[in-house]
């Protein structure tokens, strides 16, 4: 008696945990519908390794479910494999592969929507149309997770992350390639992206619109078709991210359009065609970041207004800045230039005369992009000094007044 | 056969300046990457280096040369020898001469420092600036009987290639900026060799900035292997073409 007792107690207090459902090919339950079908409230799913193909497997309950040695769940390119709504989910350690395609729907691997509080951790997500879909959503959390898309074309493609819609979304770890962009944020605040590595994107490694308030950093972003673009926000804080290799004729490490109130610290950009490419951006912080072999550190716009760049380095750039106007309303001090040629009689470490970051010859490539065929000639050479004795086309206002004598150091 | 090259070989070296030309362009090359601690920004020196004085050396010392060792030709002229060999001779051991010296200073700091890609496009570019300009030289000192005129011609062609061009070059395009002009910069940048060489470094160099706009389709074309063969094609043929001509009214020529 005694000992039934005790068990009925032990049951009683695992329940109040929740219970372990087991599902696996050679276990009572075969497959993941079912097991989540029987969990209440609380429960966990432990799914066995094997090939799931179940169609669409909808997740509603407050559950864990977790994969054991990446169980696959195959959407036999006609559904998406999992739907996730409710709060308090998580899921774990699957392989998803072989999502639904379409041009016109938003189909992916994961889907949620309408939830809070959703954990999606360590999953392998293969050829999927979207990787992690997330939308209206508040507190979710993506974490760890590796997607590996086949994108032929933009049309047709579907992003890796895609969030729209939520809030306080923390996005770490994470590794995405192959996809149309690799993060999509489209109405999306007081969210977090670290840690995430995107690259071999057909369009941009991070894309974002109309999200405020989020931080973003230590992501790398590589070779990307486009780099990575970021319009329409407000205070945004990127920081120790690293931008590189995004080559090609529209390719810029980040392209700011209509960001205001941000700040871009302690970043890197290295060997992009354009490092940033600002355009309607106002009071931008731009501080202690590196831009070295960029074909273009940076290209700032008339229409910018009150941005400060500040103690940047600047090193074998083919051009420093460039712009498109006369008028520059954006200030630019402390920044060590490797261009530079001025003396410093006080050793104070600032240089004393000014430097033009703005060569004549940037100028003339901006209104004849064919020009760039007298790259470094010494035509070019004998011009920009020429500008540089008495500056008559490029902007006299664009100056650094306190240019560095040495490079910070990190 | 190589008797008379070997002849004006000796000769050269006995006048000691193209030695002191080694030194100098060994000793430039040298201290550009001591001093530079980024190799590419040495490298970057280097090209201006190879782009202007490179020229001017050949062109200057190769009529000098020829002017100089005149009685020599006239000479050679009176033996059973035809003037086509006695001139060729002569390119030969020019030619030689400037091209090692261009080999040893040059060549050996780059395979030092930076035998890199951009290091072996930066030779081939000067080593084929210098054969081109030696001819042009031929041509130049062959057309004038003057030794200051044919100098001065020298100079001229000089600064046409290094300077002029480039200015032309910027005028065509932005009096044409309204019509698509891509092919024929392409066109344009085969008709100076110095401007060729530099695109071919560049390209090596510059690669994040060319990819940008109109960079990209110089980029596909020269950076592929059929770009590669027209470059050499067209440097070939600025060699062959003037020495030709040279060769040509040499032989007419009323000495």
């Amino acid at each position: 008696m005694k000992f039934i007792a005790i068990i009925i107690i032990l049951a009683f207090s695992v329940s109040s945990f929740g219970n372990t459902i087991t599902v696996g090919k050679d276990k009572s339950i075969t497959s993941i519908s079912k097991g989540v079908a029987l969990a209440k409230n609380g429960d966990t799913v432990k799914v066995y390794p094997g090939f799931y193909r179940e169609g669409r497997i909808t997740v509603t309950k407050q559950i864990t479910l977790i994969g054991i040695n990446f169980p696959v769940i195959d959407g036999q390119k006609k559904f998406e494999n999992l739907v996730v709504s409710g709060s308090n989910i998580k899921i774990m350690g699957f392989h998803f592969i072989d999502s639904k395609h379409s041009s016109s729907e938003d189909y992916s691997a994961i889907n949620i929507i309408d939830a809070t509080n959703i954990i999606i951790e360590n999953n392998k997500i293969t050829n999927a149309h979207f990787g992690i879909h997330i939308a209206n959503s508040t507190f979710c959390t993506v974490k760890g997770n590796d997607i590996v898309g086949q994108a032929v074309s933009e049309q047709s493609a579907g992003n890796g992350i895609h969030i729209w819609k939520s809030s306080h979304a923390f996005i770490t770890n994470n590794h995405i390639q192959g996809h149309r962009d690799g993060i999509y944020f489209e109405f999306v605040t007081d969210s977090e992206i670290r840690n995430n590595k995107s690259e071999n994107n057909i369009r941009y490694g991070l894309h974002f619109m109309f999200s405020h308030n989020n931080y973003y950093a230590y992501n790398t972003f590589r070779k990307n078709g486009a780099g990575v673009a970021v319009m329409y926000t407000h205070h945004v804080r990127m920081e120790h991210n690293i931008f590189e290799q995004n080559w090609g004729t529209a390719s810029y490490a980040i392209l700011l359009k209509d960001i205001t109130d941000s700040w871009i610290i302690n970043n890197q950009f290295i060997s992009n065609t354009i490092g940033i490419f600002m355009e309607g951006c106002n009071r931008i912080d731009v501080k202690k970041n590196i831009f070295s072999k960029n074909g273009w550190a940076m290209k700032v716009q008339a229409n910018c207004v009150d941005n400060v760049i500040t103690n940047n380095n600047f090193k074998s750039n083919t051009f420093d800045i460039s712009t498109n106007g006369t008028m520059v309303s954006s200030s630019f001090e402390y920044n060590y230039w490797d261009k530079y040629e001025g003396y410093d009689l006080n050793k104070d470490g600032i240089g004393d005369i000014t430097y033009h970051p703005v060569s004549m010859y940037s100028m003339i490539i901006e209104q004849n992009p064919n020009a760039l065929i007298l790259l470094r000639s010494f035509m070019v050479t004998l011009l920009d000094k020429a500008e540089k004795a008495l500056p008559t086309l490029t902007p006299e206002n664009l100056v650094d007044r306190k240019p560095k004598m040495k490079p910070f150091q990190l | 056969m190589m008797k008379l090259p070997r002849y004006v070989l000796y000769d050269i070296l006995r006048s000691k300046i193209i030695i002191a030309y080694t030194l100098f362009l060994f000793i430039v090359s040298l201290s550009m990457f001591q001093m530079e601690e980024d190799s590419s920004k040495a490298m970057l020196s280097l090209m201006n280096i190879i782009l202007i004085v490179l020229p001017l050396v050949s062109l200057i010392f190769t009529t000098i040369h020829y002017y100089n060792s005149y009685e020599f030709i006239e000479l050679m002229l009176s033996q059973p020898l035809s003037r086509k060999r006695i001139l060729l001779s002569e390119f030969a051991g020019v030619a030689l001469s400037l091209l090692s010296s261009f080999m040893i200073g040059v060549g050996i700091p780059v395979l030092l420092y930076s035998a890199s890609e951009t290091g072996f496009a930066l030779l081939f570019t000067g080593a084929s600036l210098t054969l081109v300009f030696t001819s042009i030289a031929f041509l130049a000192s062959v057309i004038s009987r003057d030794k200051a005129k044919g100098i001065g011609f020298a100079l001229l062609l000089w600064f046409y290639f290094t300077l002029i061009y480039d200015g032309l070059v910027l005028l065509i395009l932005f009096s044409f900026s309204d019509y698509p002009l891509e092919k024929f910069t392409l066109l344009l940048s085969a008709l100076n060799p110095v401007d060729l060489g530099r695109i071919f470094i560049m390209l090596k160099m510059d690669v994040s900035a060319l990819m940008g706009y109109t960079g990209a389709l110089y980029k596909d074309f020269f950076g592929s292997g059929a770009g590669l063969l027209y470059t050499i094609g067209i440097m070939t043929l600025w060699i062959i073409i003037p020495l030709w001509i040279a060769v040509r009214k040499f032989n007419k020529k009323d000495l």
